[in-house]
């Protein structure tokens, strides 16, 4: 039998000793390119990598075939799918993804999203209607909605000129950043609360657009009883246009989820689920910037702006600014 | 080609697009808890450290009448607190490793199960559920600390119901957790395996003088054969004395036996027998015929 077996033998090594430097390269130069940026590579590098990758993969196809050496073949395979997940994972640059994000992701997402953000208006619009309702006929309500620490003295017991205090409160400009990002950090934390309970089949999300749509009716309510409807509404919708809107998009968001759980139609259960998690993810990236805007609004337009025709204003503005980059007919 | 090979329970197929199967390993239950409670620590300590420098910066900025500079400190901590804990995982996820320094770590990277780039709104769908997987049984399990009794059950219930997410994991095959079903990923080991000295380099057959008949090289397989490979890689060459329970010596009296073969150092004649064993096995490759394992007719 030795007679045939030295030649083969010899054959696989020759075979491993020709293309050993080769993988080697590929191996630096996925070391580099991980290590730094792209920018660390020079341009002759970045033409051979796939050369490379694509020679490291033919060897481990005709290893496989023809050789039983275990270690080389872990060796190569570990290689070519370090190395593929390098070709085939860079793409793009951050400007490049950033303007694509703008230009068409995130409004393609949000009108994806139209059912369930209708649905998430009609929960909050329903929980409005039952907190403002309750409140108005006993005023007892009030403390079942809203929290002591956010009612901050504006309760049932207040007379209207504190209340009209709080609307129009003198500013001198102090404090507001501050107030400014605790608002975004909050909100945002309850947008994203939102989104991640839809998974819940919906139900959690649906509970909480009732409960902030009931908190929301509870103050109506509240100012409605003592004349103030209207300056109420300046002072909440200048930044609650973009911010309850940005609260609507999170909980449809939390609603596509749970959509997909409880109805993944013909797919199957994680296909659907895994279908409707980018454009809600999506979703969620636009809603935190639509919250840090209505923080800005909220800590400083809100407080220096005080007259009613001028929050209004801005208010209209902004709402119909978001409902036109969303929703406008676009090319294409 | 994958008809031929023995896969773990762990490794899942990917079809390159140039059209060779790629095998992956799935990480371990222990290596992400491991990685997350790495990555956790890491998040509490840098909490800590800006909690203390904004109030040693925001304080001293007080006392010197600046309340400007108070307040710009104090927005930082908040903002800066938010990003910690819901950015630290997105942005390292998002990034060329798409791995947080504890998946680094423990050595396992995010991956798109469909083989296809990781996207920002897959990173993003996986990570803002943590709030449903981790956050939500936590606030059960707090808020059941400061309250009375009925309250006390109603917070086991939520607890139980919210643990059945974070537990999600352990009960399906590819080891998703809610973040991972949702964002199409999985986690992957991303092992870099040293390429190991070639085996045949080692000893000439010639030089050692043993000669197998093709009846004692027909005893065993492939899988054997990779055994022996451990065997010997892990193995040192050049061993004045073996102890009796030593992989090369227990090996070698097994195939010696099964063979009928007597004679030589045990390390020399596992040696030639893996170059003679190989060579026969991989003539049968290229003729077209596998033998897995010894069993294999």
């Amino acid at each position: 039998m030795s007679g045939a077996a030295p030649d083969s033998l010899a054959a696989m090594r020759r075979f491993r000793a020709e293309r050993e430097a080769d993988w080697a390269a590929l191996e630096r130069l996925l070391d580099a390119a991980e290590k730094g940026s792209l920018k660390a590579l020079s341009d002759a590098d970045l033409v051979a990598l796939p050369v490379l990758y694509r020679a490291t993969l033919s060897a481990l196809s005709v290893a496989r075939a023809t050789s039983l050496d275990a270690d080389l073949i872990a060796y190569l395979e570990s290689l070519s799918a370090r190395a593929y997940f390098f070709v085939y994972g860079v793409k793009d640059t951050v400007g490049q993804r950033l303007r694509r994000f703008f230009a068409a992701d995130w409004p393609a997402a949000v009108r994806r999203l139209l059912p369930e953000t209708l649905a998430a208006l009609a929960l909050m619009l329903a929980g409005t209607l039952i907190g403002f309702v309750l409140v108005a006929r006993d005023p007892a309500w009030f403390d079942a909605f809203v929290p002591a620490d956010l009612a901050n003295g504006r309760n049932p017991e207040a007379s209207a000129a504190a209340l009209k205090a709080t609307l129009y409160g003198e500013s001198n400009g102090r404090g507001l950043t501050v107030l400014a990002g605790f608002l975004f950090t909050n909100n945002a934390q309850v947008a994203i609360v939102a989104f991640a309970l839809g998974f819940a089949a919906g139900l959690p999300t649906a509970v909480l657009m009732i409960s902030t749509g009931a908190m929301l009716g509870a103050f109506v309510a509240l100012f409605h009883a003592q004349g103030l409807t209207a300056g109420l509404l300046g002072w909440l919708m200048i930044h609650g246009g973009t911010e309850l809107f940005a609260v609507v998009l999170a909980g449809a968001a939390g609603l596509h989820l749970g959509r997909a759980v409880l109805f993944p139609g013909r797919q199957a259960r994680s296909a659907a689920l895994q279908a409707a998690g980018q454009p809600a993810a999506a979703v969620m990236i636009g809603v935190a910037l639509m919250l840090l805007v209505a923080a800005l609004l909220e800590g400083y337009a809100r407080q220096l702006i005080v007259a009613d025709a001028a929050r209004y204003g801005v208010a209209a503005a902004m709402l119909l600014g978001w409902l036109a980059y969303f929703y406008r007919r676009r090319d294409g | 080609m994958a008809e031929g090979r023995r896969l773990s329970a762990a490794v899942r197929l990917l079809q390159t697009p140039e059209g060779v199967e790629l095998g992956l390993t799935l990480a371990d239950t222990g290596q992400r808890l491991w990685a997350f409670l790495i990555d956790q620590l890491i998040i509490i300590a840098a909490l800590a450290l800006l909690t203390v420098a904004a109030l040693l910066l925001g304080l001293g900025a007080l006392v010197g009448g600046s309340g400007a500079v108070a307040e710009v400190v104090a927005v930082l901590w908040l903002v800066g607190g938010f990003v910690l804990r819901n950015g630290w995982f997105i942005l390292w996820e998002a990034g060329r490793h798409t791995a947080t320094p504890g998946k680094r770590l423990m050595k396992i990277r995010v991956a798109a199960r469909d083989g296809s780039r990781l996207s920002l709104d897959a990173v993003v769908a996986r990570n803002l559920l943590r709030e449903l997987e981790f956050f939500l049984p936590l606030s059960f399990l707090f808020h059941e600390a400061g309250t009375g009794q009925a309250s006390a059950w109603a917070a086991l219930a939520g607890l139980l119901w919210s643990l059945s997410f974070a537990l999600l994991p352990l009960f399906n095959r590819d080891r998703l957790r809610v973040g991972d079903l949702v964002a199409g990923t999985w986690v992957l080991r991303s092992p870099r395996p040293q390429l190991g000295a070639d085996m045949l380099a080692r000893p000439a057959m010639a030089e050692t003088g043993f000669r197998f008949t093709p009846a004692q090289l027909d005893a065993y397989g492939e899988y054997e054969l990779q055994t022996l490979e451990r065997v010997l890689r892990a193995a040192i060459p050049d061993a004045m004395r073996r102890p009796a329970d030593d992989p090369v010596v227990v090996v070698a009296a097994a195939i010696r036996a099964r063979i009928g073969h007597q004679g030589g150092d045990d390390y020399q004649f596992l040696s030639a027998y893996y170059a003679a064993l190989r060579a026969r096995l991989e003539r049968g490759l290229l003729m077209g015929r596998r033998r897995l394992d010894k069993d294999d007719a």
